[in-house]
């Protein structure tokens, strides 16, 4: 989906997920290592304030894959 | 003799729990657990189950390396003649880990290692090429075929017989090449695949390219503080009471949803139907898997322009690739005819 979504609309699509080796698989360019398998983006365990921080800090990494030209799969 | 060998499941086929067992740290049992009682039998003696060793599939994902060293010491105080996992039919994580597992297996104890999965595993394209790896249907219900394929490829390789031609012996290519004497010379093969091919009638490559192609990377954003950046997300995560009955597995639809006068998920307004994952988190939250508060508190900051206001969402678990690859198609033309300069795409 990732990869299709890119390819139709010819804009950087970042994607943040915990299994690095199957983005990579399937064909993402730009990668954001996520958090845990049912909480990507988050880390509820740790708090409200923690949660929201590590969220905060991947969408800021996903805004710099989105800035940054690639040449190849990378990973943020 | 009666060969040893020890068998890789996940806690699921080993009976011990679903999602909410998925963080299982490694355990080993003795003797065939699962679907290894039904590879013994159709081993018919030659062969014992003399451990199984069971994994939660999340544990293993998240810790891919550690995780596979430790189920490779419990396998390995076990002596096996052969390794066998699985089969994961088409079970992403189940078939990443039993994939991990057997090629760390076959390289380290020198010994045959077979599963069984689903040619769009994505364990077929991460360790295809080291494992063998019997083709089965993309669910459980294929599980007696299965079984007996591997057991029967097991057999032969622990009498050190040949396997044959992938496509003749139900195995997934591992993308060796051997030398055969062909009556006809490459030139020939070639002119009558052409010809074949023109006439619209059925050939066969002998040279497959690989199914995930490979697309060089859009360009960046030049302006983040004007971007115009969408949320689209495989996670499962859709309005409250799923209103266009997404599938909680295997989708083949996906969902447009207007989030411009949303500035939080909530167990009010949305839920994660993913049949895939342990839900408990996303649906305490639902912005742990789809970052819409983040999202509109930077917005506010002005860190970057505006948030799209059409949300796209689907289940991502036993999702074909066929459509996975559709949806993507037409998300990705709607938001080129949408403007937006960006995606932030959240997978579980």
């Amino acid at each position: 989906m990732t990869r299709e979504i890119e390819a139709a609309a010819n804009i950087p699509v970042v994607q943040i997920a915990t299994i690095v080796p199957i983005m990579l698989t399937v064909g993402a360019n730009r990668i954001v290592p996520g958090v845990a398998i049912p909480h990507p983006v988050g880390n509820p365990a740790a708090g409200p304030e923690e949660d929201q921080a590590v969220r905060r800090n991947l969408l800021l990494r996903a805004f710099t894959a989105m800035t940054t030209p690639v040449t190849e799969q990378t990973l943020f | 003799m009666t060969y040893r060998i020890v068998h890789y499941t996940n806690q699921f086929f080993a009976g011990l729990g679903g999602e909410e067992k998925a963080d299982l740290r490694p355990l080993v049992r003795p003797g065939a657990v699962g679907p290894a009682l039904g590879l013994e039998q159709a081993l018919g003696g030659e062969a014992v189950v003399v451990a199984t060793v069971i994994c939660g599939d999340n544990y293993m994902a998240e810790n891919l390396t550690s995780a596979t060293e430790e189920v490779l010491a419990m396998i390995r105080e076990h002596t096996p003649d052969a390794v066998t996992a699985g089969p994961a039919f088409n079970a992403g994580r189940y078939g990443t880990a039993c994939g991990a597992v057997l090629e760390k297996a076959a390289a380290v104890l020198k010994v045959p290692v077979v599963s069984g999965m689903y040619p769009e595993n994505p364990g077929v394209e991460l360790y295809g090429r080291n494992v063998v790896l019997v083709k089965t249907g993309d669910s459980a219900r294929g599980m007696k075929d299965a079984l007996a394929k591997m057991a029967e490829v097991t057999r032969k390789l622990l009498r050190k017989e040949s396997l044959g031609p992938a496509k003749e012996s139900g195995l997934l290519p591992r993308g060796i090449r051997r030398n055969v004497l062909h009556e006809k010379n490459g030139a020939e093969r070639a002119v009558e695949m052409l010809l074949a091919r023109l006439q619209q009638q059925t050939f066969a490559t002998e040279y497959p390219m690989p199914t995930f192609r490979r697309i060089s990377p859009a360009p960046p954003v030049g302006d983040l503080r004007r971007a115009t950046i969408a949320l689209v997300s495989s996670g499962g995560v859709v309005p409250k009471g799923n209103p266009d009955r997404i599938r909680v597995s295997s989708a083949e639809s996906y969902g447009a949803y207007d989030i411009s006068a949303l500035t939080d998920l909530t167990p009010e307004n949305y839920e994660s139907i993913h049949g895939g994952y342990d839900r408990v988190w996303a649906n305490v939250d639902p912005d742990v898997v789809i970052p819409l508060d983040v999202m509109r508190a930077l917005e506010r900051e002005g860190a970057y322009g505006k948030l799209h206001p059409v949300l796209y969402t689907t289940t991502g678990t036993g999702t074909s690739v066929a459509h996975a690859e559709r949806f993507g198609r037409e998300i990705g033309a709607a938001l080129r005819e949408a403007g937006v300069d960006a995606v932030i795409l959240t997978s579980t």
